[in-house]
């Protein structure tokens, strides 16, 4: 909404009040101001001229040389307006003058013709091309013939206004009219409202004389009144009417047009006006139309009709959308002589509906959509009347054809001051309450100590209570409101277990050399399900923004190469990533698809990079291998974590591994697949996703201290040749089960295959650890022990003994 | 014979001079002092000496024993300072080369703005709620006050899954469900999460994005206490010397509903481009909550009171690290995330 402050001044005083302030006082007490608009844009020198003569250009088809008068003197000026000509009215920027943007305009030679200032058109005094009336769109503007010459142009096109833009909430809708930002500002400066004095001569012939009105959709259209006015005159509308218009982002058209407009948005009630002689029939008939039924509105667009939708019709056809567009077969034009104005109550969830199916939302649909005010459909017919009269020389016909069932009771709230300072923790005295509601216009008694309100019609948004609470708040000032801290049980608060343990996660993982992720749920169909640890059927939108964003992800894995691939295309070549999200399986728990929490990672380039003492490391399995080994170490459950090697699809054969806890499969790990990695321009790329919420519910047992050894442990070390496809795994569960209680530690310290190494064979060292926690062992002890390691390897895995 | 222990001594003290090193002087310490060195010899010769010369030559033979001893224990002190000092010449290294960095990784910046706001309200006696990601109409609008067919709720605005199931656009659907299962009971959570409106993504729009609300419910909860509680959780994560000022606003599951501004961190309320001239930084909404809502989930909303409180983990990392573009906390260039591994504290 933009609120002229030259037009506000009709009706509440603000004198002496800068815009910035008064802007500030609305911003703070409830409709938010979101700019200061200074219509002048620091314009000086802009005078009214009037055309003495015009010639053409003696060397420029499209110039003409005029002469001036701008009051003190005739300037010559050159002006390539194809609409100026001898006797207008015009405006003009003088020599010297500035325009909007700093723009100066300074004598000048067109073609070898002196020119001394310009003849402006609106746009060049920094009014937007689609507010300017369409016949001064391609040219100069010209003004009525009573402009005094030389006088200051910006004063009387009312360009030294300022204009202040609301950013108005969806509840006060009272504010998308003059009056209803009045009754606020009057409210703030504790001003009177001044309502339009509305009086004008009636003729003797009746306006239901000459029009009937039906209205068959009751529920939809409770209230509707028309008045009939004769004999008008279409023409341009005066140049304040124009200006109001223009400063309030509507473009003017003529002045039944225009009067219709500026009634829309002084009260907020829009109005219609027909041709009446167009409608043919005399009658007004609304109803609902039927399916299928067509109607040009006036932007030339034939639209087909629901049943649903309501429709303004003569009794035979559509004549209009009601309270969304009009029909072109019935609009007012040029040689139009009788008007029916129109202003009607149609139900907020009609035209929102209506609106919204037809993709028209105009400045009427707005305001019906919102609820206008029941109080002002009669006065704003009325007030159009007045206007026609006066503006357009209408003659209007006596009393209005009326329909109306529509409740105007107002809401009645009853609330005690005791209950509204306890809510806002607040004191404030009943007489100041009193003289809120009162500088609000909210018509009260105080009976029994209790403050009984009639919330009035235009302010649809006050309903409860509370409305009054926020009333009454606001007015007396958010600022005064002290700072106090809720009254409660005290809890101690805090995090759950898990949440507790999944910032365990998040520390390890960052203190293993990850950075942290943040990457979208939504995905494409297509990658939904890629790398995904379990699949589910998918959830889909119903209305995706796009094919890239349609699908909700089974997998973080995806996004995480996206990540890498972005990083290394900008030469961040070596990077590692984790992410906890959640993914979505649709497997119908409680109507909702599943979800999950995931941790996933991506890691690639170089995981070790001190490049100038020679000591850099590509990455590689054991890398993230590692850091799964240490998260599941830091949860305490690195004692059941087993890898198992895996096919898995997208993934290299030979270097991935699905993770179990015990029996359950937690989670995988990796390479990417050489070709996926290649589609995705990266080199070794290697990935892990585990489920999360699986391995945050494995119980643990509870942290004990495991006394520190006191007796020395003793180590024996095992050199062995075994099948190239035995696995590292395989010997180290032989040894730990041959080993016994004795054997304290297992460490695989050397793996060899190659020269000296038979094909088909490798060589493998284990570090092996003796110790018993109660005594030193003797070194028979240890010897036993071992012997048994050593025979079960080669009995069990066919390991042969080294040296 | 005293002639001869007067050389042997001079001799020696030539030796130990001679000596360059601890390995040599050993080697002289052996030859002279040792058990088969002259001086050992020469105090087992003494007892081919004459009686009453004996005394005088023990006496030089223990004197030049104790003189050689002291000068071979100085020149070993010396040479063995020597080799540490030319240990320490070759062990020298140029501090100025680049270090070892230790690989670390950092929370995400939306992570750690998100972890600072739970930790206040956890200091004060709140808990962290979650909930699902995917929400049903009613937790989402219905519960909240925005019935089906309210203007606030249009299908362009979010993404649904089927008529009755969307994405979440905010986390107050957590509220409803918290109320729902407290039974009537007091309340005080904060709910962080990921929330889905259907935007096109730009500088400053995501389709994605994380908010953060806080609700507390009980008996005679007052505006002045959610006024006391965003002021010092305003001066916590903005400063010490903030100051707020609340607006009057509107949303449909609060009645009074609130803006919070908070006086500019950058300029200290005198005007500059982070609050655009105004002094004033908006930084959440709130409100009390609406009866309504209290009614639905079975609270009675003559005795209970509440309030509420939301906002966006995304505006306040740009606002306080001055991040221009929103998309930078989804693309995640390691550029950007590892920016915030310092701490601020
Ligand atoms: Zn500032």
């Amino acid at each position: 909404m933009l609120v002229s402050t030259e037009w506000l001044k009709d009706y509440v005083n603000i004198d002496g009040i800068p815009a910035p302030e008064l802007a500030e006082s609305i911003t703070r007490s409830g409709i938010e101001v979101d700019a200061i608009i200074n219509r002048s844009q620091g314009m000086t020198n802009v005078v009214v001229g009037h055309v003495l003569e015009c010639v053409q250009h003696p060397d420029a088809d499209k110039l003409n040389v005029c002469q001036v008068d701008i009051g003190a003197e005739t300037s010559q000026i050159v002006c390539g307006a194809p609409n100026v000509s001898k006797g207008q009215k015009v405006i003009v920027a003088k020599s010297g003058a500035v325009l909007p943007g700093g723009f100066e305009i300074k004598q000048a030679k067109l073609r070898g013709v002196e020119s001394n200032g310009m003849i402006c058109s609106l746009q060049e005094l920094g009014i937007e091309g689609r507010l300017v009336p369409k016949e001064y769109a391609e040219g100069i503007y010209v003004l009525p013939e009573d402009a005094v010459v030389g006088s200051n142009a910006l004063k009387i096109l009312e360009l030294d206004d300022t204009v202040l833009e609301f950013d108005l909430t969806p509840n006060r809708s009272d504010a998308l009219s003059m009056l209803g930002v009045a009754y606020e500002v009057g409210a703030i400066l504790s001003q009177e409202v001044k309502l339009p004095e509305i009086a004008y001569e009636e003729s003797a012939e009746k306006a239901e004389d000459v029009l009937k009105l039906r209205i068959d959709a009751k529920d939809e259209n409770p209230m509707y009144v028309a008045k009939v006015v004769k004999n008008v005159k279409i023409a341009e509308s005066p140049l304040w009417l124009q200006n109001r218009l223009m400063a309030s982002g509507i473009r003017p058209h003529n002045n039944v047009v225009d009067i219709t407009n500026f009634i829309l948005l002084e009260y907020g009630q829009p109005l219609h006006a027909f041709d009446y002689d167009r409608l043919v029939t005399g009658e007004i008939v609304v109803r609902l139309a039927e399916e299928g039924e067509k109607i040009t509105t006036l932007d030339e667009a034939e639209r087909t009709l629901k049943s649903h939708q309501l429709v303004i019709t003569n009794g035979a056809e559509p004549v209009a959308i009601a309270g969304v567009m009009g029909g072109a077969n019935s609009e007012v034009h040029d040689g139009t002589t009788t008007v029916v104005i129109e202003s009607a109550y149609f139900t907020p969830a009609t035209v929102r509906r209506t609106s919204k199916e037809h993709g028209l939302h105009s400045d009427a649909s707005t305001r019906f959509e919102k609820g206008v005010d029941p109080e002002r459909v009669v006065a704003a017919a009325e007030r159009a009347a007045q206007l026609i009269a006066e503006l357009a020389d209408g003659e209007v016909l006596a009393g209005s054809v009326m329909i109306d069932e529509l409740d105007k009771t107002p809401v009645q709230i009853t609330i005690s001051p005791d209950y509204i300072n306890s809510r806002l923790g607040m004191k404030i005295s009943l007489e100041d309450m009193l003289s809120i509601l009162e500088r609000l216009k909210f018509p009260t008694e105080a009976i029994n100590g209790q403050l009984v309100i009639d919330a009035p019609t235009r302010r649809q948004d006050i309903r409860i209570k509370e409305d009054i609470i926020e009333e009454i708040a606001r007015m007396y000032g958010y600022d005064n409101i002290p700072m106090t801290l809720p009254i409660t049980e005290s809890n101690p608060g805090g995090l759950t277990p898990y949440q507790k343990k999944r910032r365990t996660v998040k520390a390890f993982l960052e203190g293993a050399g990850l950075y942290e992720t943040l990457t979208y749920s939504l995905t494409s169909a297509k990658e939904a399900q890629t790398y995904a640890l379990e699949t589910a059927p998918v959830t889909n939108l119903l209305m995706p923004i796009s094919e890239e964003r349609s699908t909700l992800r089974q997998s973080i894995i995806p996004h995480l190469l996206e990540v890498a691939t972005y990083n290394v295309a900008r030469r961040n070549e070596s990077v590692g990533f984790y992410e906890i999200s959640s993914v979505f399986l649709d497997e119908e728990e409680d109507g909702l698809p599943k979800e999950t929490a995931h941790v996933a990672s991506v890691i690639t380039g170089n995981w070790v990079d001190h490049a100038w003492q020679a000591d850099t490391k590509k990455v590689d399995f054991f890398v993230l291998k590692g850091i799964v080994e240490g998260l599941m170490d830091s949860l305490g459950l690195v004692d059941e974590l087993t890898f198992e090697q895996a096919v898995l699809e997208g993934m290299h054969p030979g270097r991935t591994a699905n993770i179990y806890h015990g029996n359950k499969r937690i989670g995988f790990i990796g390479q990417i697949h050489p070709t996926e990695q290649n589609k995705r321009d990266l080199k070794e790329t290697y990935v892990m996703e585990m489920n999360l919420d699986k391995i945050l519910s494995i119980e643990t047992e509870e942290l004990l201290y495991v006394p520190v050894p006191r007796h020395p442990s003793i180590s024996r070390d095992i050199a062995l040749v075994v099948s190239s496809d035995t696995s590292a795994g395989a010997l180290e569960d032989v040894i730990r089960r041959a080993g016994g209680e004795l054997l304290t530690g297992v460490k695989l310290f050397d793996l060899y295959e190659g020269d000296n190494v038979e094909s088909g064979k490798k060589s493998v060292a284990f570090s092996l650890k003796y110790q018993d926690p109660e005594r030193t062992l003797t070194d028979e002890e240890v010897v036993k022990a071992h012997e048994k390691v050593l025979a079960a390897l080669t009995s069990e895995a066919g390991a042969q003994l080294r040296g | 014979m005293e002639q001869q222990l007067n050389e042997l001594k001079e001799q020696a003290l030539a030796k130990i001079q001679e000596a360059t090193n601890v390995k040599e002087l050993n080697e002289v310490r052996v030859a002279y002092l040792g058990r088969k060195g002259p001086i050992t010899d020469a105090l087992k010769g003494m007892g081919k000496l004459p009686a009453e010369e004996r005394p005088k030559m023990g006496a030089l033979v223990n004197v030049i024993r104790a003189t050689v001893t002291e000068v071979l224990e100085e020149r070993m002190a010396k040479l063995e300072e020597d080799a540490i000092n030319e240990q320490l010449e070759k062990e020298s290294i140029d501090v100025t080369l680049p270090g070892r960095p230790a690989r670390t990784g950092n929370h995400h910046p939306l992570t750690r703005v998100v972890e600072e706001i739970e930790d206040f309200f956890i200091s004060m006696g709140y808990e962290v709620a979650e909930g699902p990601e995917v929400e049903k109409d009613y937790y989402n609008f219905e519960a909240l006050n925005l019935p089906k067919g309210h203007p606030a709720r249009d299908m362009q605005d979010s993404f649904y899954i089927s008529e009755d199931i969307l994405l979440r656009t905010h986390t107050s659907p957590v509220q409803a469900r918290t109320m729902e299962a407290k039974g009537g009971a007091p309340i005080k959570i904060i709910c962080p999460g990921k929330v889905y409106r259907r935007d096109s993504d730009d500088a400053t729009h995501s389709h994605q994005f994380t908010q953060i609300e806080g609700l507390v419910i009980g008996d005679d909860i007052r505006m002045s206490d959610l006024k006391g509680t965003l002021s010092l959780f305003a001066k916590k994560m903005f400063g010490d010397d903030r100051e707020i000022r609340l607006r009057p606003s509107f949303f449909p599951f609060t009645e009074p509903s609130v803006e919070m501004d908070i006086s500019c961190f950058k300029c200290g309320g005198d005007g500059c481009n982070v609050c655009k001239k105004t002094g004033w930084i908006e930084i959440l909404g709130a409100g009390m909550v609406h009866p309504n809502v209290l009614e639905m989930a079975g609270y009675d909303p003559s005795v209970v009171t509440g309030f509420a409180f939301g906002m966006g983990p995304e505006r306040i990392a740009m606002l306080k690290y001055g991040v221009e573009d929103i998309r930078h906390f989804y693309t995640n260039d390691v550029r950007f995330v590892s920016q915030f591994h310092r701490t601020e504290a």
